[in-house]
């Protein structure tokens, strides 16, 4: 990226950092996002911002306060929403991950059985075969798209397996992922207005509405997400509840989507990056978990999520109020030297690969991490059958947005064995 | 110093010596015993280093709040489940056997 591109964004090291924005999303979309987070780590780890186009925030940059917040439960809640931004009060569509306990735990464990390990297990096959076939009808000696036809291709089919969405119709799934997580607030202006999410929300719920009710009492022994809040007593009637319904669809799709695809693209920038680690991977396959792991870390495909402060309290000596957002910034954990070494070098044999902050901590932790990390193994297992080399032949065009971090075009070649 | 015996879900039994100061999920750890992921490295934020503490010979330090929210939310819970994270070994505690669980999540 041209060093003139970033001109306009203050220059994170002598700035006063109250001059400085630290959600502006166009860090995140120009790779730059990294010197201002490792100097709120180091001057102002507790930081406070009065203005943004998300209002005053306080920034948590270090990984030990995040994990702090994280278990403090009773005074940093889930509720009203846990991004930057707030959803107008009419159209709070809340979902488990925006509510605290108890209410949380009863609707999490109504869906959480669709990615126990024990039923992944019942996945992998399919998934295996989807990725082989993906990865066999990729072109030869052309410059192709990976965040396309493989990143989204995989990620849309697997949520359409996790809903059993209509095949023809699964693209809507990943168009809606998009449009969910693209708020103008939190895209530096780029994204949708709320007029228009709510158009895209409101045609999501039909056909999600729809669904239900064809589904309803036929008995099928199916372990999709609609018919998992049928069976369970507590979600059972979620479809008289739209709010509450349209929320947790929005919650499932997102998390599903957004999350493993950026992932699955950015192990193939890093890996580019990285040649040697490349190397290491392709000689001892058995070092694919570990660096799936890694990959996960080095992504952070979510840089934040927020908390909202329940009752005045002290944190590490600064004074919260009642009512004050708390943005948990998960890209700096996880930059952070003093939990996790060399953190800013991409290592596939890294010790304690798996403490990373990608996932969050505590009872919000990522219901689907499992399954991500078998998406993940099981396309570089696949990959590495059939590539000598995946090669980057340009740089990545990142989204700008400061909830999700990812691409939206990622140009490579294949070398086939 | 106290005898753990890990057994994992598929019967395979273990048998380790466990040094004092060290938690349940760190002795599973040093011994490489399959079964614990202990993703967080023992913060009982990540809930992956459940087990069932089937035997003990001494009481058990009591299960704290934020255990208790990790625990809540596996599964395959019940009465005995433990986060192998939050058992420190100590010479008092005695002989212990500890099955383990089918996946961790």
């Amino acid at each position: 990226m041209a060093a003139g591109d970033k001109g306009h964004l203050a220059d994170p090291q002598t700035t006063p950092l109250s001059e400085l924005d630290v959600s502006d999303p166009r860090r995140f979309e120009l790779d730059c996002w990294q010197p201002l987070f490792e100097r709120l780590r180091r001057e102002s780890p507790v930081h406070f911002q009065a203005e943004s186009p998300a209002g005053a925030f306080w920034s948590i940059t270090r990984f030990e306060d995040i994990v702090a917040v994280e278990k403090d439960t009773e005074t940093f809640s889930s509720e009203p929403t846990i991004a930057i931004i707030d959803p107008p009060d009419e159209r709070r569509a809340p979902s488990f991950i925006t509510m605290d306990q108890p209410q949380h735990d009863i609707q999490r464990r109504a869906v959480q059985p669709v990615v126990a390990p024990k039923n992944l297990l019942e996945f992998e096959a399919l998934i295996r075969k989807r990725t082989g076939e993906a990865l066999d009808s990729l072109p030869e000696g052309e410059t192709f798209d990976w965040v396309e036809l493989v990143s989204r291709n995989l990620t849309t089919q697997m949520l359409a397996t996790l809903f059993d969405f209509p095949w023809d119709l699964r693209e809507k799934l990943s168009e809606w992922s998009d449009a969910i997580t693209s708020d103008e607030r939190m895209t530096a202006g780029t994204g949708l207005s709320r007029e228009e999410r709510l158009l895209v929300i409101q045609e999501f719920l039909g056909i999600f509405t729809q669904l239900w009710h064809e589904r309803k009492g036929d008995d099928q022994e199916s372990f999709d997400l609609i018919r998992l809040l049928q069976r369970d007593p507590n979600t059972a009637n979620m479809v008289d509840d739209p709010l509450n319904y349209a929320g947790n669809l929005m919650l499932l799709i997102v998390g599903g989507n957004d999350t493993t695809r950026n992932s699955m693209s950015g192990g193939v920038l890093f890996l580019n990056e990285y040649p040697e680690q490349f190397e290491k991977v392709r000689s001892d396959r058995r070092l694919i978990p570990s660096m799936v792991s890694e990959i996960i870390r080095f992504q952070t495909p979510l840089p934040h999520m927020r908390r909202t402060v329940t009752r005045d309290t002290q944190f590490k000596g600064h004074t919260m109020k009642k009512g004050d957002k708390v943005v948990l910034w998960y890209c700096s954990a996880n930059r952070d030297a003093t939990v996790i070494t060399n953190p800013d070098t991409f290592l596939v044999d890294r010790d304690s690969v798996r403490n990373h902050a990608s996932f969050g901590f505590g009872i919000h932790r990522c219901m689907g991490n499992r399954l991500a990390e078998m998406q993940l193994r099981i396309v570089w297992e696949e990959a590495l059958d059939r590539f000598k080399h995946i090669t980057l032949m340009g740089p990545p065009t990142r989204i700008c947005n400061n909830f999700v971090r990812g691409y939206s075009h990622m140009p490579v070649q294949v070398t086939r064995i | 110093m106290p005898v753990i015996k890990f057994i994992e879900f598929d019967g395979t039994e273990h048998e380790v010596d466990a040094d004092g100061g060290m938690s349940i999920m760190e002795v599973a750890m040093k011994y490489d015993i399959p079964g614990i992921d202990a993703d967080c490295g023992g913060g009982a934020v990540c809930g992956t280093c459940h087990c069932f503490v089937e035997e003990s010979a001494g009481p058990l330090p009591a299960v704290d709040p934020q255990e208790e929210s990790m625990l809540g939310l596996r599964p395959d819970r019940e009465s005995n489940s433990r986060l192998s994270c939050q058992l420190q070994v100590s010479d008092s505690m005695g002989n212990m056997i500890v099955k383990l669980p089918e996946f961790q999540m």
